[in-house]
Protein backbone atom coordinates (compact mmCIF):
# COMPACT_ATOMS: atom_id res chain seq x y z
CA UNK A 1 0.00 0.00 0.00
CA UNK A 2 1.01 3.40 -0.74
CA UNK A 3 1.99 5.84 1.77
CA UNK A 4 -0.84 8.33 2.76
CA UNK A 5 1.48 11.22 3.66
CA UNK A 6 5.12 11.18 2.41
CA UNK A 7 8.02 13.60 2.05
CA UNK A 8 11.09 13.22 0.10
CA UNK A 9 14.94 14.98 0.99
CA UNK A 10 12.77 18.18 2.52
CA UNK A 11 14.67 21.37 3.32
CA UNK A 12 13.91 24.54 5.24
CA UNK A 13 16.90 27.04 5.52
CA UNK A 14 16.35 30.24 7.83
CA UNK A 15 19.25 32.50 6.66
CA UNK A 16 22.51 29.69 7.14
CA UNK A 17 20.38 28.09 9.73
CA UNK A 18 18.86 24.24 8.50
CA UNK A 19 15.85 24.33 10.19
CA UNK A 20 14.51 21.26 8.10
CA UNK A 21 17.75 19.02 6.83
CA UNK A 22 17.00 16.66 3.95
CA UNK A 23 13.86 15.22 5.69
CA UNK A 24 12.37 12.03 4.07
CA UNK A 25 9.19 10.76 6.28
CA UNK A 26 6.45 8.34 5.45
CA UNK A 27 3.09 7.73 7.11
CA UNK A 28 0.81 5.29 6.04
CA UNK A 29 -2.94 5.17 7.03
CA UNK A 30 -3.93 3.13 10.37
CA UNK A 31 -0.46 4.38 11.62
CA UNK A 32 1.03 6.78 14.11
CA UNK A 33 4.00 8.24 13.10
CA UNK A 34 5.96 9.77 16.18
CA UNK A 35 8.33 12.72 15.82
CA UNK A 36 10.28 13.50 19.02
CA UNK A 37 13.42 15.14 19.04
CA UNK A 38 14.88 18.22 21.91
CA UNK A 39 13.16 21.87 21.56
CA UNK A 40 14.31 23.57 18.45
CA UNK A 41 14.80 20.07 16.68
CA UNK A 42 12.56 21.93 13.73
CA UNK A 43 9.41 19.22 14.34
CA UNK A 44 7.46 22.49 14.36
CA UNK A 45 8.75 23.85 11.04
CA UNK A 46 8.51 20.17 9.83
CA UNK A 47 4.83 19.98 10.29
CA UNK A 48 4.27 23.48 8.79
CA UNK A 49 5.89 22.49 5.53
CA UNK A 50 3.60 19.87 5.52
CA UNK A 51 0.72 21.99 6.73
CA UNK A 52 1.40 24.48 3.87
CA UNK A 53 2.09 26.77 6.40
CA UNK A 54 5.75 27.02 5.41
CA UNK A 55 6.88 26.35 2.10
CA UNK A 56 10.28 24.34 1.78
CA UNK A 57 12.98 25.47 0.11
CA UNK A 58 13.41 22.31 -1.74
CA UNK A 59 12.24 18.30 -1.71
CA UNK A 60 8.74 17.25 -2.22
CA UNK A 61 5.52 16.83 -0.04
CA UNK A 62 3.25 13.99 -1.41
CA UNK A 63 -0.37 13.28 0.18
CA UNK A 64 -0.95 9.86 -1.56
CA UNK A 65 0.03 9.93 -5.25
CA UNK A 66 -0.37 13.79 -5.67
CA UNK A 67 2.24 16.30 -5.33
CA UNK A 68 1.03 19.20 -2.72
CA UNK A 69 4.66 20.85 -2.14
CA UNK A 70 3.49 24.01 -3.40
CA UNK A 71 -0.34 24.05 -2.12
CA UNK A 72 -2.10 26.40 -0.52
CA UNK A 73 -3.24 24.99 3.49
CA UNK A 74 -7.14 25.70 2.64
CA UNK A 75 -6.21 23.03 -0.74
CA UNK A 76 -4.37 20.73 1.70
CA UNK A 77 -7.17 20.81 4.01
CA UNK A 78 -10.01 20.22 1.50
CA UNK A 79 -8.01 17.24 0.49
CA UNK A 80 -7.86 15.67 3.74
CA UNK A 81 -4.75 16.86 6.10
CA UNK A 82 -6.23 18.19 9.09
CA UNK A 83 -3.63 19.86 11.78
CA UNK A 84 -3.86 20.76 15.48
CA UNK A 85 -2.18 23.18 17.13
CA UNK A 86 0.35 23.22 20.18
CA UNK A 87 -1.84 26.10 21.91
CA UNK A 88 -5.85 25.28 22.23
CA UNK A 89 -7.41 27.78 20.35
CA UNK A 90 -11.47 27.17 20.98
CA UNK A 91 -14.56 29.49 20.87
CA UNK A 92 -15.29 30.95 24.35
CA UNK A 93 -18.71 31.40 24.93
CA UNK A 94 -19.75 28.99 22.76
CA UNK A 95 -20.63 25.34 23.86
CA UNK A 96 -18.75 22.21 22.78
CA UNK A 97 -21.68 21.66 20.12
CA UNK A 98 -20.99 24.85 18.82
CA UNK A 99 -17.83 25.38 18.60
CA UNK A 100 -17.11 21.78 16.54
CA UNK A 101 -20.42 22.97 14.22
CA UNK A 102 -18.23 26.06 13.21
CA UNK A 103 -15.36 23.45 12.38
CA UNK A 104 -18.17 21.56 10.31
CA UNK A 105 -19.64 25.19 8.64
CA UNK A 106 -16.34 25.67 7.89
CA UNK A 107 -16.31 22.43 5.41
CA UNK A 108 -19.40 23.31 3.84
CA UNK A 109 -19.27 26.06 1.61
CA UNK A 110 -20.14 29.51 2.28
CA UNK A 111 -22.00 30.79 5.41
CA UNK A 112 -24.14 33.70 3.99
CA UNK A 113 -27.68 32.00 4.82
CA UNK A 114 -29.21 34.57 7.29
CA UNK A 115 -32.54 32.81 8.32
CA UNK A 116 -32.30 29.14 9.49
CA UNK A 117 -31.28 28.85 13.14
CA UNK A 118 -27.51 26.51 13.05
CA UNK A 119 -29.12 24.67 15.62
CA UNK A 120 -32.01 23.11 13.49
CA UNK A 121 -29.58 22.35 11.18
CA UNK A 122 -28.86 18.68 10.54
CA UNK A 123 -26.26 19.00 8.49
CA UNK A 124 -24.86 20.66 10.80
CA UNK A 125 -25.20 19.10 13.82
CA UNK A 126 -25.03 15.82 12.99
CA UNK A 127 -21.99 15.85 11.54
CA UNK A 128 -20.54 17.64 15.06
CA UNK A 129 -22.17 14.60 17.12
CA UNK A 130 -20.33 12.27 15.27
CA UNK A 131 -16.86 13.93 15.98
CA UNK A 132 -17.64 15.06 19.53
CA UNK A 133 -18.91 11.50 19.77
CA UNK A 134 -15.07 9.84 18.67
CA UNK A 135 -13.87 12.22 21.40
CA UNK A 136 -15.95 11.12 24.28
CA UNK A 137 -17.61 14.17 24.89
CA UNK A 138 -21.02 13.13 23.90
CA UNK A 139 -22.35 13.84 27.49
CA UNK A 140 -20.90 17.36 27.71
CA UNK A 141 -22.23 18.79 24.02
CA UNK A 142 -24.26 21.34 25.01
CA UNK A 143 -21.65 23.19 28.09
CA UNK A 144 -20.34 25.78 27.48
CA UNK A 145 -16.71 25.48 26.68
CA UNK A 146 -15.54 28.16 29.48
CA UNK A 147 -16.44 26.07 32.43
CA UNK A 148 -14.49 23.38 31.51
CA UNK A 149 -10.77 21.64 32.09
CA UNK A 150 -7.75 21.74 29.87
CA UNK A 151 -7.60 18.99 29.34
CA UNK A 152 -11.38 19.00 27.55
CA UNK A 153 -10.39 21.44 25.80
CA UNK A 154 -7.83 19.37 24.07
CA UNK A 155 -10.19 17.56 23.15
CA UNK A 156 -12.84 19.60 21.74
CA UNK A 157 -9.68 20.91 19.39
CA UNK A 158 -9.46 17.48 18.37
CA UNK A 159 -12.89 16.83 17.57
CA UNK A 160 -12.85 19.93 15.26
CA UNK A 161 -10.12 18.95 13.72
CA UNK A 162 -11.98 15.48 13.19
CA UNK A 163 -14.77 17.35 12.22
CA UNK A 164 -13.13 18.23 8.58
CA UNK A 165 -13.33 14.61 7.98
CA UNK A 166 -9.87 14.23 7.35
CA UNK A 167 -7.37 11.39 6.70
CA UNK A 168 -4.15 12.72 7.54
CA UNK A 169 -4.02 14.38 10.90
CA UNK A 170 -0.70 16.45 12.34
CA UNK A 171 -0.84 16.54 15.77
CA UNK A 172 1.25 19.28 17.20
CA UNK A 173 1.96 18.29 20.83
CA UNK A 174 -1.52 17.39 21.44
CA UNK A 175 -0.82 16.29 25.22
CA UNK A 176 0.95 20.04 25.99
CA UNK A 177 -0.36 21.31 29.60
CA UNK A 178 -2.42 18.09 30.46
CA UNK A 179 -2.06 16.22 33.72
CA UNK A 180 -0.70 12.72 34.09
CA UNK A 181 -4.46 11.65 33.68
CA UNK A 182 -5.53 13.54 31.05
CA UNK A 183 -2.52 12.82 29.33
CA UNK A 184 -3.42 9.00 29.73
CA UNK A 185 -7.39 9.43 28.19
CA UNK A 186 -5.75 11.45 25.43
CA UNK A 187 -3.35 8.52 24.79
CA UNK A 188 -6.27 5.84 24.68
CA UNK A 189 -8.57 8.26 22.45
CA UNK A 190 -5.41 8.87 19.96
CA UNK A 191 -5.55 4.62 19.92
CA UNK A 192 -8.94 4.68 19.40
CA UNK A 193 -8.99 6.67 16.14
CA UNK A 194 -6.06 5.23 15.07
CA UNK A 195 -7.40 2.81 12.72
CA UNK A 196 -8.85 5.27 10.80
CA UNK A 197 -6.71 7.80 10.20
CA UNK A 198 -2.86 8.08 9.41
CA UNK A 199 -1.19 10.40 12.26
CA UNK A 200 1.70 12.38 12.82
CA UNK A 201 2.57 13.11 16.19
CA UNK A 202 4.92 15.55 17.67
CA UNK A 203 5.27 14.99 21.45
CA UNK A 204 7.24 15.14 24.43
CA UNK A 205 5.02 13.38 27.09
CA UNK A 206 7.63 9.87 26.16
CA UNK A 207 4.95 7.36 27.62
CA UNK A 208 2.59 8.71 24.73
CA UNK A 209 4.55 8.53 22.20
CA UNK A 210 5.84 4.78 23.05
CA UNK A 211 2.66 3.38 23.76
CA UNK A 212 1.15 5.06 20.33
CA UNK A 213 3.98 4.92 17.74
CA UNK A 214 4.46 2.22 14.89
CA UNK A 215 7.34 3.87 14.09
CA UNK A 216 9.09 7.51 15.49
CA UNK A 217 11.73 9.57 14.01
CA UNK A 218 14.32 10.86 15.92
CA UNK A 219 14.93 14.77 14.88
CA UNK A 220 17.94 16.69 15.91
CA UNK A 221 19.23 20.49 14.66
CA UNK A 222 16.70 19.50 11.80
CA UNK A 223 18.01 16.20 10.44
CA UNK A 224 16.28 12.82 11.21
CA UNK A 225 18.97 11.12 13.72
CA UNK A 226 17.46 7.82 13.65
CA UNK A 227 14.01 5.81 12.25
CA UNK A 228 13.03 2.98 14.03
CA UNK A 229 10.23 1.05 16.05
CA UNK A 230 10.23 2.83 19.93
CA UNK A 231 11.87 -0.26 21.05
CA UNK A 232 15.00 0.43 18.67
CA UNK A 233 14.86 4.14 19.53
CA UNK A 234 14.62 3.55 23.02
CA UNK A 235 17.52 1.77 23.40
CA UNK A 236 19.94 3.70 20.66
CA UNK A 237 22.43 4.86 22.29
CA UNK A 238 22.98 7.87 20.17
CA UNK A 239 19.66 8.88 21.06
CA UNK A 240 19.81 8.78 24.74
CA UNK A 241 22.43 10.43 24.52
CA UNK A 242 21.01 13.50 22.44
CA UNK A 243 17.76 13.79 23.70
CA UNK A 244 16.35 10.69 26.21
CA UNK A 245 18.88 11.68 28.62
CA UNK A 246 21.40 9.15 30.28
CA UNK A 247 21.26 8.34 33.77
CA UNK B 1 -34.17 33.19 29.69
CA UNK B 2 -38.21 32.89 29.93
CA UNK B 3 -38.28 35.44 32.40
CA UNK B 4 -36.63 37.22 30.69
CA UNK B 5 -38.90 37.26 27.56
CA UNK B 6 -42.03 37.97 29.42
CA UNK B 7 -40.16 41.21 31.02
CA UNK B 8 -39.75 41.92 27.23
CA UNK B 9 -43.25 41.19 26.40
CA UNK B 10 -44.73 43.40 29.15
CA UNK B 11 -42.31 46.05 28.47
CA UNK B 12 -43.54 46.40 24.64
CA UNK B 13 -47.29 46.27 25.79
CA UNK B 14 -46.26 49.06 27.69
CA UNK B 15 -44.37 50.76 25.06
CA UNK B 16 -47.23 50.05 22.54
CA UNK B 17 -50.24 51.74 25.10
CA UNK B 18 -48.36 54.84 25.92
CA UNK B 19 -49.58 57.03 23.20
CA UNK B 20 -53.08 56.15 23.92
CA UNK B 21 -52.20 56.48 27.82
CA UNK B 22 -50.90 60.02 26.78
CA UNK B 23 -53.71 61.24 24.95
CA UNK B 24 -56.02 60.41 27.66
CA UNK B 25 -54.29 62.19 30.02
CA UNK B 26 -53.31 65.06 27.39
CA UNK B 27 -49.82 64.82 27.74
CA UNK B 28 -48.90 64.45 24.07
CA UNK B 29 -45.14 65.56 24.67
CA UNK B 30 -44.41 61.93 25.85
CA UNK B 31 -45.42 60.52 22.60
CA UNK B 32 -42.60 62.62 21.24
CA UNK B 33 -39.82 61.62 23.89
CA UNK B 34 -40.62 57.99 23.88
CA UNK B 35 -41.04 57.88 20.19
CA UNK B 36 -37.12 59.72 20.38
CA UNK B 37 -36.24 56.69 22.42
CA UNK B 38 -37.67 54.13 20.58
CA UNK B 39 -35.91 55.83 17.60
CA UNK B 40 -32.91 55.23 19.05
CA UNK B 41 -33.39 51.63 20.09
CA UNK B 42 -33.40 51.17 16.99
CA UNK B 43 -30.21 52.71 16.06
CA UNK B 44 -28.57 50.88 18.99
CA UNK B 45 -30.02 47.50 18.09
CA UNK B 46 -28.26 48.25 14.73
CA UNK B 47 -24.78 49.14 16.37
CA UNK B 48 -25.60 46.04 18.95
CA UNK B 49 -25.07 43.46 15.87
CA UNK B 50 -21.53 45.31 15.09
CA UNK B 51 -20.13 45.68 18.64
CA UNK B 52 -22.77 42.84 20.85
CA UNK B 53 -22.44 39.99 18.42
CA UNK B 54 -19.66 41.24 16.02
CA UNK B 55 -16.94 42.68 18.08
CA UNK B 56 -16.66 45.64 15.94
CA UNK B 57 -16.62 48.79 18.16
CA UNK B 58 -17.37 51.56 15.72
CA UNK B 59 -17.09 55.11 16.54
CA UNK B 60 -19.19 56.71 13.72
CA UNK B 61 -22.26 54.98 13.96
CA UNK B 62 -24.19 58.49 13.92
CA UNK B 63 -23.16 58.58 10.62
CA UNK B 64 -25.47 56.24 9.05
CA UNK B 65 -28.27 58.37 11.28
CA UNK B 66 -27.42 61.46 9.46
CA UNK B 67 -27.88 59.67 6.24
CA UNK B 68 -30.95 58.43 6.32
CA UNK B 69 -32.66 62.03 7.98
CA UNK B 70 -30.75 64.07 4.89
CA UNK B 71 -32.01 61.15 2.78
CA UNK B 72 -35.44 62.35 4.07
CA UNK B 73 -34.37 66.41 4.52
CA UNK B 74 -32.97 66.22 1.06
CA UNK B 75 -35.99 64.72 -1.31
CA UNK B 76 -38.20 66.68 0.94
CA UNK B 77 -36.25 69.72 0.35
CA UNK B 78 -36.68 69.13 -3.56
CA UNK B 79 -40.40 68.51 -2.91
CA UNK B 80 -40.73 64.78 -2.71
CA UNK B 81 -42.31 63.48 -0.36
CA UNK B 82 -42.62 59.80 -0.90
CA UNK B 83 -42.16 57.98 2.21
CA UNK B 84 -40.84 54.50 -0.06
CA UNK B 85 -38.29 56.81 -2.21
CA UNK B 86 -36.91 58.09 0.77
CA UNK B 87 -36.45 54.69 2.95
CA UNK B 88 -35.05 53.56 -0.29
CA UNK B 89 -32.78 56.16 -1.02
CA UNK B 90 -31.51 56.45 3.07
CA UNK B 91 -31.27 52.49 2.66
CA UNK B 92 -29.38 52.72 -0.36
CA UNK B 93 -27.22 55.47 0.52
CA UNK B 94 -26.01 53.76 3.67
CA UNK B 95 -25.74 50.57 2.18
CA UNK B 96 -22.99 51.86 -0.42
CA UNK B 97 -21.50 54.40 2.02
CA UNK B 98 -21.44 51.53 4.90
CA UNK B 99 -19.77 48.90 1.91
CA UNK B 100 -17.05 51.62 0.95
CA UNK B 101 -16.18 52.73 4.68
CA UNK B 102 -16.34 49.08 5.60
CA UNK B 103 -14.41 47.64 3.10
CA UNK B 104 -11.66 50.50 4.58
CA UNK B 105 -12.12 50.30 8.07
CA UNK B 106 -12.25 46.84 8.63
CA UNK B 107 -9.20 46.38 7.18
CA UNK B 108 -8.10 47.69 10.56
CA UNK B 109 -8.50 46.06 14.20
CA UNK B 110 -8.72 47.64 18.03
CA UNK B 111 -8.03 51.27 18.12
CA UNK B 112 -7.24 52.03 14.92
CA UNK B 113 -10.71 50.74 13.90
CA UNK B 114 -12.49 53.03 16.41
CA UNK B 115 -10.69 56.00 15.28
CA UNK B 116 -11.04 54.96 11.53
CA UNK B 117 -14.99 54.57 11.61
CA UNK B 118 -14.96 58.32 13.97
CA UNK B 119 -12.69 59.67 11.33
CA UNK B 120 -15.16 59.17 8.52
CA UNK B 121 -18.18 60.30 10.41
CA UNK B 122 -16.41 63.45 10.57
CA UNK B 123 -15.97 64.26 7.24
CA UNK B 124 -19.47 63.42 7.05
CA UNK B 125 -20.13 65.78 9.52
CA UNK B 126 -18.41 68.38 8.41
CA UNK B 127 -19.55 67.36 4.71
CA UNK B 128 -23.26 68.46 5.91
CA UNK B 129 -22.21 71.56 7.65
CA UNK B 130 -20.61 72.54 4.67
CA UNK B 131 -23.42 72.25 2.20
CA UNK B 132 -25.33 75.55 2.15
CA UNK B 133 -28.16 74.82 -0.21
CA UNK B 134 -29.48 72.00 2.58
CA UNK B 135 -28.79 74.30 5.64
CA UNK B 136 -25.62 74.11 6.42
CA UNK B 137 -24.82 73.94 10.45
CA UNK B 138 -28.26 74.88 10.61
CA UNK B 139 -29.87 72.29 9.47
CA UNK B 140 -32.59 71.20 6.76
CA UNK B 141 -36.55 71.80 7.68
CA UNK B 142 -38.82 69.35 6.54
CA UNK B 143 -41.46 70.96 4.71
CA UNK B 144 -44.05 67.94 5.20
CA UNK B 145 -43.78 64.65 6.78
CA UNK B 146 -43.15 61.50 4.63
CA UNK B 147 -45.91 59.75 2.55
CA UNK B 148 -46.51 56.09 2.27
CA UNK B 149 -49.18 56.01 0.25
CA UNK B 150 -51.19 53.55 2.66
CA UNK B 151 -50.15 55.35 5.61
CA UNK B 152 -48.58 58.75 6.16
CA UNK B 153 -46.20 59.97 9.40
CA UNK B 154 -47.95 63.20 9.94
CA UNK B 155 -48.97 62.41 13.42
CA UNK B 156 -46.46 61.82 16.28
CA UNK B 157 -48.58 58.87 16.98
CA UNK B 158 -48.10 57.18 13.34
CA UNK B 159 -44.33 58.00 13.84
CA UNK B 160 -44.20 56.47 17.37
CA UNK B 161 -45.89 53.16 16.42
CA UNK B 162 -43.87 52.61 13.03
CA UNK B 163 -40.53 53.23 15.24
CA UNK B 164 -42.29 50.54 17.43
CA UNK B 165 -43.20 47.82 14.71
CA UNK B 166 -39.29 48.37 13.06
CA UNK B 167 -38.05 48.07 16.33
CA UNK B 168 -39.91 44.52 16.68
CA UNK B 169 -38.88 43.60 13.34
CA UNK B 170 -35.61 44.98 13.62
CA UNK B 171 -35.03 42.50 17.12
CA UNK B 172 -36.57 39.72 15.36
CA UNK B 173 -34.23 39.56 12.80
CA UNK B 174 -31.37 40.02 14.69
CA UNK B 175 -32.20 37.25 16.59
CA UNK B 176 -32.74 34.86 13.66
CA UNK B 177 -29.67 36.38 12.22
CA UNK B 178 -27.55 35.57 15.04
CA UNK B 179 -28.35 32.00 15.17
CA UNK B 180 -27.82 31.63 11.39
CA UNK B 181 -24.69 30.35 10.04
CA UNK B 182 -23.94 33.85 9.07
CA UNK B 183 -24.26 34.66 12.63
CA UNK B 184 -22.41 32.18 14.23
CA UNK B 185 -19.33 33.16 11.39
CA UNK B 186 -19.91 36.98 13.00
CA UNK B 187 -19.43 35.75 16.35
CA UNK B 188 -16.53 33.16 15.92
CA UNK B 189 -14.87 36.74 14.88
CA UNK B 190 -15.34 37.86 17.79
CA UNK B 191 -14.50 35.22 20.12
CA UNK B 192 -11.52 34.25 18.23
CA UNK B 193 -10.63 35.57 14.52
CA UNK B 194 -7.13 33.71 14.40
CA UNK B 195 -8.83 30.45 14.65
CA UNK B 196 -11.70 31.68 12.20
CA UNK B 197 -9.48 31.72 9.34
CA UNK B 198 -7.45 29.07 10.29
CA UNK B 199 -10.58 27.15 9.63
CA UNK B 200 -10.70 28.76 6.61
CA UNK B 201 -13.75 31.24 6.78
CA UNK B 202 -12.79 34.42 5.08
CA UNK B 203 -14.12 36.53 7.80
CA UNK B 204 -13.89 39.92 6.50
CA UNK B 205 -16.82 39.62 3.92
CA UNK B 206 -19.00 38.44 6.61
CA UNK B 207 -17.85 41.56 8.99
CA UNK B 208 -18.92 43.94 5.70
CA UNK B 209 -22.03 42.20 4.81
CA UNK B 210 -22.80 42.26 9.00
CA UNK B 211 -21.50 46.28 8.64
CA UNK B 212 -23.31 47.62 5.35
CA UNK B 213 -26.92 45.62 7.08
CA UNK B 214 -26.22 47.92 10.56
CA UNK B 215 -25.59 50.74 8.13
CA UNK B 216 -28.94 50.21 6.61
CA UNK B 217 -31.09 49.57 9.42
CA UNK B 218 -29.90 52.61 11.37
CA UNK B 219 -30.52 54.63 8.29
CA UNK B 220 -34.02 53.78 8.46
CA UNK B 221 -33.96 54.88 12.44
CA UNK B 222 -32.10 58.31 10.67
CA UNK B 223 -35.72 58.41 8.56
CA UNK B 224 -37.69 58.23 11.13
CA UNK B 225 -35.67 60.63 13.69
CA UNK B 226 -36.28 63.49 11.07
CA UNK B 227 -40.11 62.45 10.18
CA UNK B 228 -40.45 63.02 14.08
CA UNK B 229 -38.27 66.33 14.12
CA UNK B 230 -39.72 67.50 11.10
CA UNK B 231 -35.84 68.43 10.76
CA UNK B 232 -32.68 67.04 9.48
CA UNK B 233 -29.66 68.64 11.00
CA UNK B 234 -25.96 68.05 10.90
CA UNK B 235 -25.87 68.07 14.74
CA UNK B 236 -27.64 64.15 14.40
CA UNK B 237 -23.97 62.41 12.84
CA UNK B 238 -21.86 64.74 15.48
CA UNK B 239 -19.30 62.29 17.49
CA UNK B 240 -21.10 62.76 20.27
CA UNK B 241 -24.19 60.91 18.92
CA UNK B 242 -21.79 57.87 17.98
CA UNK B 243 -20.42 58.00 21.59
CA UNK B 244 -23.88 58.05 22.82
CA UNK B 245 -24.60 54.90 20.73
CA UNK B 246 -21.92 53.07 21.78
CA UNK B 247 -22.80 53.86 25.82
CA UNK B 248 -26.24 52.60 25.21
CA UNK B 249 -25.56 49.58 23.64
CA UNK B 250 -22.72 48.81 26.57
CA UNK B 251 -24.99 49.77 28.82
CA UNK B 252 -27.64 47.71 27.86
CA UNK B 253 -25.75 44.68 27.91
CA UNK B 254 -24.52 45.29 31.48
CA UNK B 255 -28.17 45.95 32.48
CA UNK B 256 -29.51 42.97 30.52
CA UNK B 257 -27.76 40.05 30.03
CA UNK B 258 -27.50 36.18 30.44
CA UNK B 259 -29.15 34.81 27.34
CA UNK B 260 -29.24 35.51 24.02
CA UNK B 261 -32.80 36.88 24.37
CA UNK B 262 -31.92 39.34 26.42
CA UNK B 263 -28.47 39.92 24.24
CA UNK B 264 -30.77 40.83 21.73
CA UNK B 265 -33.19 43.04 23.41
CA UNK B 266 -30.64 44.69 25.32
CA UNK B 267 -30.19 47.51 23.30
CA UNK B 268 -34.00 48.86 23.90
CA UNK B 269 -32.77 48.65 27.99
CA UNK B 270 -29.64 50.24 27.00
CA UNK B 271 -31.44 53.16 25.10
CA UNK B 272 -34.17 53.52 27.59
CA UNK B 273 -32.51 53.70 30.68
CA UNK B 274 -29.55 56.46 29.24
CA UNK B 275 -32.44 58.26 27.73
CA UNK B 276 -34.90 58.40 30.80
CA UNK B 277 -31.67 59.17 32.70
CA UNK B 278 -30.71 61.65 30.02
CA UNK B 279 -34.05 63.40 30.36
CA UNK B 280 -34.66 63.52 34.52
CA UNK B 281 -31.07 65.26 34.92
CA UNK B 282 -31.97 67.65 31.87
CA UNK B 283 -35.12 68.65 34.08
CA UNK B 284 -33.54 69.39 37.07
CA UNK B 285 -29.83 71.10 36.36
CA UNK B 286 -27.73 72.95 33.65
CA UNK B 287 -24.95 70.59 34.68
CA UNK B 288 -26.76 67.40 33.85
CA UNK B 289 -24.02 66.11 31.41
CA UNK B 290 -21.59 66.12 34.54
CA UNK B 291 -24.25 64.12 36.62
CA UNK B 292 -25.04 61.88 33.85
CA UNK B 293 -21.39 60.77 33.20
CA UNK B 294 -20.74 60.29 37.17
CA UNK B 295 -23.81 58.07 37.28
CA UNK B 296 -22.53 56.22 33.92
CA UNK B 297 -18.97 55.49 35.88
CA UNK B 298 -21.02 54.02 38.83
CA UNK B 299 -23.48 52.03 36.97
CA UNK B 300 -20.46 50.38 35.15
CA UNK B 301 -18.41 49.54 38.24
CA UNK B 302 -21.80 48.61 40.11
CA UNK B 303 -22.75 45.67 37.38
CA UNK B 304 -19.42 44.06 38.01
CA UNK B 305 -17.81 45.06 34.58
CA UNK B 306 -15.13 43.16 33.81
CA UNK B 307 -12.88 44.07 30.71
CA UNK B 308 -13.36 41.34 27.98
CA UNK B 309 -10.58 40.33 26.04
CA UNK B 310 -12.76 39.99 23.16
CA UNK B 311 -14.59 43.11 23.35
CA UNK B 312 -12.78 45.19 21.25
CA UNK B 313 -12.15 43.62 17.75
CA UNK B 314 -9.27 41.56 18.74
CA UNK B 315 -6.35 42.03 16.42
CA UNK B 316 -5.04 39.13 14.46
Amino acid sequence: MSPLLRTENLVKRYSGLLATDDVSLSLAHGQIHALIGPNGAGKTTLIKQLAGELRPDSGHVYLGDTEITALPTEDRARMGLARSYQITSIFHGFTVLENVMLAVQAQQGHSFRFWKSVHSDKRLTESAMVAIERVGLAAKAHIVVDAMAHGEHRQIELAMVLAAQPRVLLLDEPMAGMSQAESEAMTTLLGSLKPDYGMLLIEHDMQAVFALADTVSVLVYGKVLMHGTPAQVKNDPAVREAYLGEE
Amino acid sequence: MKKQLIALLALFVALAALPLLAQTFNEPFYITLVGRMVIFAIAVASLNLLIGFGGMVSFGHALFIGLGAYAVGGLSFYDINNGWLQVGLAIALCAVVGLITGAIVLRTTGIAFIMITLAFAQMFYFLMVSLKQFGGDDGLPLSQRSDFGVFTLNTDASIYYAALGLLILVLLATYKLVHSRFGMVLRGAKANPVRMAALGFPVLRYQLAAYVMAAAVCGVSGVLLANLAKFSSPSYLAWSVSGELIVMVVLGGLLWRGSMVAMVASPLIGTLAFLIVEEVLKASTEHWPLILGVLIVMGVLASGFKPNKTEAKAAP
